[in-house]
């Protein structure tokens, strides 16, 4: 028997005349943590459903326990114990926990009729497996995606699984929740099982994996230890350019003029006592974890939520902030933080999500001028470096750092004085990531625009924000310089300031 | 059950103005809690009841069809008239597993379109409710049977029990259609509770993707609600004749909004996903309960159209205004435990 619980020899895979996939190997050892990284389109999740059974290769085979396959199906991927969990999850928001644990066990047993005592049973040894206590009969759409990750974890280990595939499986979770998962997978990993782990995310490979492998256009780039890796390298090998970025700083900065200004601002059960003052040229970052009231904090400078006390100035004329309307009349704009939910109309052009928020300016007579709407677009396409075919076609055509990049244009048409960004870059390519921080800077530098960064990406705020406000249980409880920082400084005084007054239970 | 979710669910609400629409009836004319009253709602919940347990099927499923009704007016004449013209007097059984099929046939039409086309539900059925429409007019040239052949005439006196109320000397009858409201709601309840095929109705309702990631049959469960949502329609067509003595093809219209009400009024999300039997028949009772007793209550019966409308927005919207409201505001307290308590 071989070390490998599975190899994948030379997979080839085309779409129409894209090579998604081309001669890509990759080997995954028995009770392995091995991470998959790579760029949107680089390939990682064509192998994955190709390795599920989703795909069949055009070339190429697979070896699992020393047998060659050239096309696996669904149901033989599940026989030889390979599980995958999506990154939605692929759960029911409307069935209770124990039956989304269950129903695909009894779906692979044929059955027909429900027992729920058994039902039950099997929810209840799974949770047990991986050390969780989660109600059964809760519904998973009232819990967490923390839970909901969980709940699909259990799920994949009841059919003996050897290979448990996570696809940007932390992507929603709070870095707590990450290192409880991280403890899960350990746990998996001592009872033999081999974890394939895609992520983007260089701190977490270096603290999951063992081995990694990079793909960059749908070519393997290198499998390597994890040990020794530096993001320097890391970064490279996922984007095939050197890319430098240093810290923030803002020239002469007039400290006798803000843009944006906020004294004791208060919202009930969000946030309390917030002062800060942009002054023109800053880029400020405010940062602190999940539910720390930092994206209250966003929703009530753009009007989603009404102020309970405290002053705005906007120019250093205090103004009142009631609704989004009220705000984009302001020029204050805000680049949300789900851009598929709150960013962007999903079924729309490219072209109409780019005047969606600006559509007053792009009329004549009273009535949309589809010349200026197109012109409009190209602009900002041209402006922000956008990669499309036709302004015309859907916005989901576009990889996720382009489509930031439309929402980002739309707001920009706004011609705004105040830009709030909540986690711009989340799901973002390493490359479209420091297109949108470069450009972010290039208007500060402007000195018309007051930006303010949310973000829990330590390295965003400190690169980008010459001043960083850490956000805890709705206070302000620090106010640093960045370059007064280190990457791992900011990180403790985040973690720090939490955890001395932590009662999870 | 915990208290709280009891309280979440929207059944609780329409089991509290149930309760309390009862109470102010009896307290008004002191007719509700009668033997008559009772027995005479049973008469009239018996064919939305069994379209309701089709129909929520189908909603659960994440889908719609408002071709039901006429898919029970077309089975409903197509049966009676032929056994006019032919003079049948054989087993009425017959007569209920036919409409069953052809309900069935009608319904399994909406499911292909639906399932292999991949329609939008509410464009289909309305298509195919005005071509069944249009077929009982045109091709079998629809009119009022008043003479009602021998097997269902006798069926449509066949009673299980009469009350007679002796204050008024009214009285009432149980019919025997009961049973197969009752059969209906067993089948039903059993389908979506306890096999895997119900398990699956509430999964694509939930979210059809994972379902089909899952190992579920997509297609195949949505042709399964539309043919047994048809067929559960074909037998209430011809039920309805039996239990008024008549056939008449204009009973049904509008039909589809009443029984979408009770449903969506039971507790079912008319997104697909959840909803159950017993929310369902309380949701049929509410809708007929109003319907027969704002007389009681004073009220002209030209206003029952408007309360009923209210009522519909006032059950289903106690639950969507907790959530409207939670939205704008922040809920959990994340100044909470900084608060030095």
């Amino acid at each position: 028997m071989s070390e490998n619980i599975i190899e994948v020899h030379k997979i080839s895979k085309h779409f129409g005349g894209v090579t998604a996939l081309n001669e890509v190997d990759l080997e995954i050892k028995k009770g392995e943590i091995h991470c998959l990284a790579g760029e949107n389109g680089s390939g990682k999740s064509t192998l994955i459903k190709i390795i599920s059974g989703f795909y069949s290769p055009d070339s190429g085979h697979i070896v699992i326990d020393d047998k060659e396959y050239s096309n696996l199906s669904i149901s033989e991927t599940i026989q030889l114990g390979i599980q995958v969990i999506y990154q939605d999850m692929s759960i029911f928001p409307n069935l209770t926990v124990a039956e989304n644990i269950a129903i695909n066990h009894e779906l692979y047993n044929k059955r027909k009729i429900v027992n729920w005592r058994e039902v039950n049973r099997i929810a209840q040894l799974a949770l047990e497996r991986i050390g969780v206590d989660i109600p059964l009969d809760a519904i998973v759409g009232d819990l967490s995606v923390a839970d909901k990750q969980l709940i699909a974890i259990a799920r994949s280990l009841l059919h003996n699984a050897r290979l448990i595939i996570m696809d940007e499986a932390t992507s929603a979770l709070t870095r707590k929740e990450v290192s409880k998962l991280f403890s899960i997978i350990h746990r998996l990993q001592e009872e033999g099982i081999s974890i394939l782990f895609v992520s983007h995310k260089l701190d977490e490979v270096f603290e999951i994996a063992d081995r990694y492998t990079v793909f960059r256009n749908g070519h393997k780039v290198v499998t390597d230890d994890a040990e020794g890796i530096d993001s320097k390298k890391f970064v490279y090998y996922m984007t095939g350019r050197e890319i430098s970025e240093d810290y923030f700083m803002p020239q002469d900065i007039d400290e006798t003029r803000s843009i944006l200004k906020v004294e004791n601002l208060c919202l009930k059960n969000g946030f309390k006592d917030i002062n800060f003052a942009i002054h023109p040229g800053e880029i400020i970052g405010i940062t602190g974890l999940l539910g720390s009231g930092r994206t209250e904090l966003a929703k009530t400078l753009f009007g989603l939520f009404q102020a309970t006390s405290g002053k705005i100035y906007l120019d250093d004329q205090e103004i009142t902030i009631n609704s989004p309307m009220d705000a984009l009349n302001k020029r204050i704009a805000y680049v949300p933080e789900d851009r598929l939910t709150e960013g962007l109309f999903l079924s729309q052009t490219i072209e109409n999500n780019m005047s969606a928020a600006n559509i007053d300016n792009l009329r004549s007579n009273g009535v949309i001028d589809y010349e200026k709407v197109k012109s409009n677009t190209n602009s900002w396409v041209r402006e922000l470096g956008i990669k499309l075919n036709q302004t015309t076609d859907s916005i989901q055509t576009l990889s996720g750092g382009n489509q930031q990049k439309v929402v980002l244009g739309k707001w920009l048409s706004t011609n705004p004085k105040v830009l709030i960004l909540n986690a711009p870059t989340v799901g973002v390519d390493i490359g479209a990531k420091f297109d949108i921080h470069y450009y972010l800077r290039q208007l500060a530098h402007s000195k018309q625009y007051g930006i303010i960064i949310i973000s829990d990406d330590i390295d965003e705020v400190l690169m980008n924000c010459n001043r960083i406000f850490i956000i805890k249980k709705g206070r302000i409880v620090q106010e640093c310089v960045n370059t007064e920082l280190t990457r791992e400084k900011l990180q403790a005084l985040i973690l720090e300031t939490t955890e001395d007054s932590d009662h999870e239970i | 059950m915990k208290y709280n979710k009891i309280v979440k669910r929207n059944e609780f609400f329409v089991v509290l103005i149930l309760i309390l629409f009862s109470i102010l009836i009896q307290m008004k004319s002191g007719q509700f809690f009668t033997p008559n009253n009772l027995v005479d709602l049973a008469r009239s919940i018996t064919v939305p009841g069994i379209m309701a347990c089709g129909l929520l099927m189908v909603i659960a499923s994440g889908n719609i069809d408002v071709s039901f009704p006429y898919t029970a007016m077309l089975c409903m004449f197509l049966i009676t008239d032929y056994w006019s013209k032919v003079q049948y007097s054989g087993p009425v059984i017959w007569g209920f597993l036919l409409a069953a099929f052809l309900g069935a046939v009608l319904g399994f039409i909406n499911g292909i379109l639906a399932a292999w086309m991949k329609l939008p539900t509410l464009i289909i059925t309305l298509g195919t409710c005005t071509i069944y429409t249009g077929f009982t007019q045109g091709v079998l040239k629809s009119h009022v049977i008043s003479v009602l052949p021998e097997p269902l005439e006798q069926m449509s006196k066949h009673n299980l029990f009469t009350v007679a109320d002796s204050a008024s000397g009214l009285s009432s009858s149980m019919h025997i259609s009961i049973i197969i409201l009752l059969i209906a709601i067993i089948s039903a309840h059993f389908i979506l509770k306890y096999t895997m095929l119900g398990r699956g109705i509430y999964a694509v309702g939930g979210d059809p993707v994972a379902a089909e990631r899952a190992g579920f049959s997509v297609a195949w469960i949505r042709i399964f609600v539309f043919t047994f949502c048809g067929m559960l329609g074909g037998i209430a067509g011809l039920t309805q004749v039996t239990v008024s003595g008549m056939c008449q093809i204009n009973f049904f219209d509008g039909y589809e909004m009443t029984v979408i009400a009770a449903v969506v009024l039971g507790g079912a999300s008319i997104s697909g996903g959840n909803g159950n039997v017993f929310g369902t028949m309380l949701g049929v009772i509410m809708m007929k309960l109003i319907h027969n007793n704002l007389i009681l209550l004073g009220i002209p019966t030209s206003w029952s159209k408007f309360m009923t409308g209210a009522l519909i927005i006032a059950g289903v919207s106690m639950t969507a205004y907790k959530q409207v409201v939670a939205q704008k505001r922040v809920n959990t307290n994340i100044l909470a435990d900084g608060e030095g308590q």
